[in-house]
């Protein structure tokens, strides 16, 4: 146990080489409402120092936002009996987060070594390999780039490169837009503040994203009480038929 | 004005959804048919899931058939028995095309099995309506009068003979029990009331009186669609009650218009131009299986839903 501890703080302690970043989002709790139509977040901070800054390395902040991982299917379609194009050959991906959006200052290629991406999973084809993808075909560099494109394509993946403010190597802020095809749950909103490629200090936080009112009710009741959802969809269906018939025949009349 | 539909999970401008509700609504109304063949493809092109599409059009068309059957027992138009025989293999029917439904869900097939599904059966009823009208238009400009139906066919040979006082038939409940299963299977993984189907079956294989038909092919369609909601909604949670009542709201406004436009009509043209309308759907689906798509890949999200 006293190995252990000593190792964390081993590994902990590059880390904490006199910066530590303080950081919030503008909110932490997002409702999906019946007219959720996406929403922005911004994520705003400052470094604190015990000592003055470096001046030999610039300073680098990469903000990512990720939704809950999830097991996906990546289905590829082939022409078969030389006529129609039918889902074929498919690849499991266990875990790929629902979203994933990564803001820098630099590009990402400036701004961190390769050894630090891998090791904190910040790009995108990390962020998807990260929880341990056990990929037995060979083509399976095909399919997560199919899934890269797609997610980027529905705008559920985004890399903007550039896009956090940082002034006087001090405060920064970014804004990360949610779209409107979001998937509920608890998100994670982290910030890494890097120096010569490599990671200086970490700092993760939630987003809880949540539906809300009607929908949340609704949702709840379709998944927990199905039979009874069932019914009122039914009733609702069969009132609204009674109604345009009463109405229609009203006016007929 | 952009809604969070709850169970689809995406966020859809509500006057699209109106506005296609109520235009298939105006040829439903117009053609006598449910629609669900046309508006689950729409709801497929503007992005609801399919599996969401096909269980949340199975609770629309119990909306627009319930409105349409309380017209018909008014007129008595409805055959009890008859639709009770259509109605039993119907939800055997249903139940078997949902298990086939998620067993193909299960492979990544399925979207091939309801646009395959489209493809044949759209294409069949299609020309063969189209022919048909064609036909009694020809035979209407000979001779002023329209076509009769033979009386006699293999049909009448079968067991189990009930004499339907409605429709005046005395025949084996075979062949409806029969027809009932088929379009229970077509309800449930198509997401459509499967009147395109049952409407001519009815007329040229059991032989029933046309102004029977409508009804009773209504008074079955409600209780399959209904089975068929309450199927996926405990199974499979794609019911979206959000989509619904937009639909059903845009739906019936539409029909009303669409019926006034039909009465203007005549008959022959009528099926005409549903012929084609058929025809143009199935192609459209058919080119989609037939070109090579712009994305070849797919993905689908394993549990979640």
């Amino acid at each position: 146990m006293l190995r252990f501890i000593v190792l964390i703080l081993l590994l902990a302690l590059p880390l904490n080489a006199g910066e530590e970043i303080v950081a919030d989002l503008s909110q932490s709790k997002v409702g999906i409402s019946a007219t959720f139509d996406g929403s922005d977040i911004l994520i705003f901070g400052a470094i604190s120092r015990d000592a003055p800054a470096p001046t030999d390395s610039p300073l680098h902040v990469v903000v990512s936002v990720s939704g809950p991982s999830e097991p996906v299917t990546i289905r590829r379609k082939d022409k078969r009996v030389g006529l129609i194009w039918v889902n074929s050959a498919s690849v499991l991906i266990d875990n790929a987060p629902s979203f994933y959006s990564v803001a820098t200052t630099a590009p990402l290629s400036d701004v961190l070594s390769d050894e630090d991406d891998h090791k904190y999973k910040v790009s995108i084809p990390n962020a998807i390999a990260s929880i341990g993808a056990q990929i037995a075909t060979g083509h399976a560099q095909e399919f997560t780039e199919a899934l890269i494109r797609i997610r980027t394509d529905n705008n559920l993946y985004h890399v903007r490169e550039g896009a956090v403010e940082l002034m006087s190597d001090t405060l920064f802020r970014t804004s990360i837009d949610l779209p409107s095809n979001l998937t509920a749950g608890v998100y994670t909103a982290r910030i890494l503040i890097t120096r010569d490629k490599n990671v200086v200090d970490i700092f993760e936080t939630t987003l809880d994203i949540q539906k809300v009112g009607i929908e949340r009710w609704l949702y709840n009741l379709a998944h927990d009480n199905a039979i009874y959802y069932g019914l009122m969809s039914l009733f609702i269906a069969i009132a609204a038929g009674w109604t345009a018939s009463a109405v229609f025949s009203y006016f007929k009349r | 004005m952009q809604i969070y539909l709850p169970i689809a999970e995406i966020s859809v401008n509500a006057f699209l959804l109106l506005g296609l509700g109520g235009m298939v609504g105006i040829l439903s109304g117009m053609f006598g048919v449910g629609g669900g063949f046309l508006m689950t493809p729409l709801l497929f092109f503007i992005g609801i899931p399919p599996a969401v599409a096909v269980a949340t059009e199975a609770n629309q068309i119990v909306a627009s058939s319930f409105s349409g059957v309380l017209a018909h027992f008014k007129r008595k138009t409805v055959d009890l028995k008859m639709g009770t025989v259509l109605l039993v293999g119907g939800l055997i029917g249903a139940y078997l095309g949902i298990l086939l439904f998620n067993y193909l869900k299960s492979l990544g097939q399925v979207d091939l099995l309801v646009k395959l599904s489209y493809v044949v059966f759209l294409g069949i009823i299609g020309s063969l309506m189209f022919v048909e009208s064609l036909n009694a238009i020809r035979r209407q400009k000979k001779t002023g009068t329209a076509a009769k139906r033979k009386k006699h066919n293999w049909i009448h040979n079968l067991p189990f003979k009930v004499k339907f006082r409605t429709s005046g038939l005395y025949i084996s409940v075979i062949p409806p029990f029969l027809v009932g299963i088929f379009v229970g299977v077509l309800a449930a993984i198509m997401g459509v009331g499967g009147g395109f189907v049952m409407v001519p079956a009815m007329i040229y294989l059991i032989g029933m009186p046309t102004k029977v038909v409508i009804g009773t092919s209504l008074f079955q369609i409600i209780f399959v669609t209904a089975f068929t909601t309450m199927m996926h909604a405990t199974t499979n949670y794609t019911v979206d009650i959000v989509l619904a009542v937009l639909l059903l709201v845009g739906g019936v406004i539409g029909a009303q218009i669409g019926t006034r436009i039909g009465v203007k009509m005549k008959a022959e043209q009528l099926r005409i131009l549903l012929a084609l309308m058929v025809l143009a759907v199935c192609g459209k689906l058919a080119l989609d299986l037939l070109l090579q798509p712009s994305e070849l890949y797919s993905i689908a999200a394993i549990g979640g839903h």
